[in-house]
């Protein structure tokens, strides 16, 4: 699914311009705890989140995300937004709930990256 | 000369590198520099046969480097609806010319662009010699190939970096990198990480070895910010067989290791819970991402957290595995 359908689909807006709409994002993960996403999300995923401080961004960084979409309309703060853009790291928000965003991309077909708990790191990644 | 760009915070947030660049290059890197310029003594049909030899719709009138006016594809069509091609340049031309510097920011000229609707634009020097010509063609040109040139300049620094350890002979190459690490800095929290992995990824590591040690070193990180007294260090030694990440600090100290690895088992305050960490998962997943992991603590001496990755052998003897 392409970025810019994603963004589409969860009514959200595009906080960092300098985003490729046609980046091809593979998967979705949700989630608060910047820990469980480290765990077990896959690479080239959407990261639907309730947080929206800079650990965030340098999270995704590292988990090889392609877009973090902020919830429930959580407006970031300049300094996170200013990170995102300098690590290129598209970011948008939307005022739907993480449910519901999950669950409309779903929909679309969008698969879940979220890796089972008891996988080994050499086979899943 | 231009005024400096004053924005507000938000609008800072919204630049792109395009935009960035667009006040980054001056207008005599993306002008074209090779002028066609008409003699204000030549004809309208002189005119007419230069702009379409050249495949130009406008030029500058000039005696030496003296702009006089400009000629546009318009006159020519008004010279040619009058029946009146013998005539001179200057009966037709527009004298009162929009110019730029050479020196200003390419983002003037984007302005005055949008401000006189204009095709192309004279550019004069400092001392008013007019230097280039200048399109919106020009500027797409340009900014075009500046962001090539970023591009390329990460692929050669990528590149250098790759061939770090063929460059250099010794009985054992290690690259070290070393990130203090302040408590309680939770904005900067993962910066370190961060250019670890873009460290790694440099170096020629693959896009698992190097997400795989970015994680652990996250981790390990976070807990040098959320749970020691002071902060503490982290040091990267890079081989070409391995990656070995270690963070060491003065305290407090962890009172039961085994208790510690438990997953979910968490000593962190409501407050970092909050930020997002502190759920207990942060050595269970340090240690699902690395090969060796050895965690070493006491209240006297405080904490070693030691990470290893082992490369894959490309049975090359001295070439880098890590390429």
């Amino acid at each position: 699914m392409k970025l810019a359908d994603i963004i589409t689909t969860v009514e959200g807006s595009l906080l960092t311009p300098c985003a490729n709409p046609d980046t091809e994002i593979l998967g979705g993960f949700s989630g608060d705890l910047m820990s469980d996403v480290l765990a077990s999300i896959r690479p080239d995923s959407v990261l639907i989140t309730g947080l929206s401080n800079p650990q965030v961004i340098r999270t995704a960084l590292i988990a090889d995300v392609r877009l973090i979409v902020f919830a429930r309309g959580k407006q970031p703060s300049q300094d996170t937004i200013k990170l995102a853009a300098d690590e290129k790291m598209p970011v948008a928000i939307s005022k739907l709930g993480l449910y519901e965003i999950a669950a409309r991309l779903s929909a679309l077909g969008l698969p879940s990256f979220e890796m089972p708990l008891d996988r080994s790191f050499d086979t899943a990644l | 000369m231009t005024e400096s760009p004053v924005f507000t915070d938000a609008e800072a947030a919204k630049i792109t590198r395009v935009e960035e660049l667009a006040y980054e290059l001056v207008i005599d890197q993306v002008m074209t520099k090779q002028l066609i310029t008409l003699d204000p003594k030549e004809t309208m049909h002189a005119a007419l046969e230069k702009f379409r030899v050249n495949h130009i719709s406008g030029a500058p009138v000039a005696k030496d480097r003296d702009l006089i006016g400009i000629l546009s594809i318009e006159d020519l069509i008004k010279a040619l609806r009058d029946g009146r091609v013998d005539r001179r340049v200057d009966e037709y031309m527009t004298t009162s010319v929009i110019t730029v510097r050479n020196t200003d920011q390419v983002v003037e000229a984007l302005k005055t662009f949008r401000q006189y609707q204009v095709g192309r634009l004279p550019v004069l020097d400092p001392s008013g010699n007019l230097v280039g010509m200048l399109t919106k063609g020009d500027i797409s040109d340009g900014l075009l190939a500046a962001l090539q040139q970023d591009y390329e300049a990460e692929e050669v620094i990528r590149y250098r970096a790759s061939h770090l350890f063929e460059d250099i002979t010794s009985d054992r190459t290690s690259l070290i990198l070393r990130y203090n690490v302040k408590k309680d800095d939770f904005f900067h929290g993962g910066k370190a990480s961060n250019h670890i992995k873009k460290a790694l990824l440099r170096l020629g590591a693959t896009p698992q070895i190097a997400r795989q040690c970015g994680i652990a070193v996250y981790e390990a990180e976070m807990n040098l910010i959320i749970h020691t007294l002071h902060g503490g260090e982290i040091m990267v030694e890079i081989e070409p067989h391995k990656i070995t990440m270690e963070t060491s600090d003065d305290g407090p100290g962890i009172p039961d290791i085994g208790q510690a690895m438990q997953p979910g088992f968490s000593t962190a305050t409501e407050e970092v819970r909050s930020k997002g960490f502190g759920a207990g998962m942060g050595l269970t997943n340090i240690r699902s991402c690395v090969n060796e992991m050895k965690l070493v603590s006491s209240e006297e001496s405080g904490t070693n957290l030691l990470m290893v990755m082992h490369l894959p052998h490309q049975g090359h003897e001295g070439k880098a595995n890590i390429t």
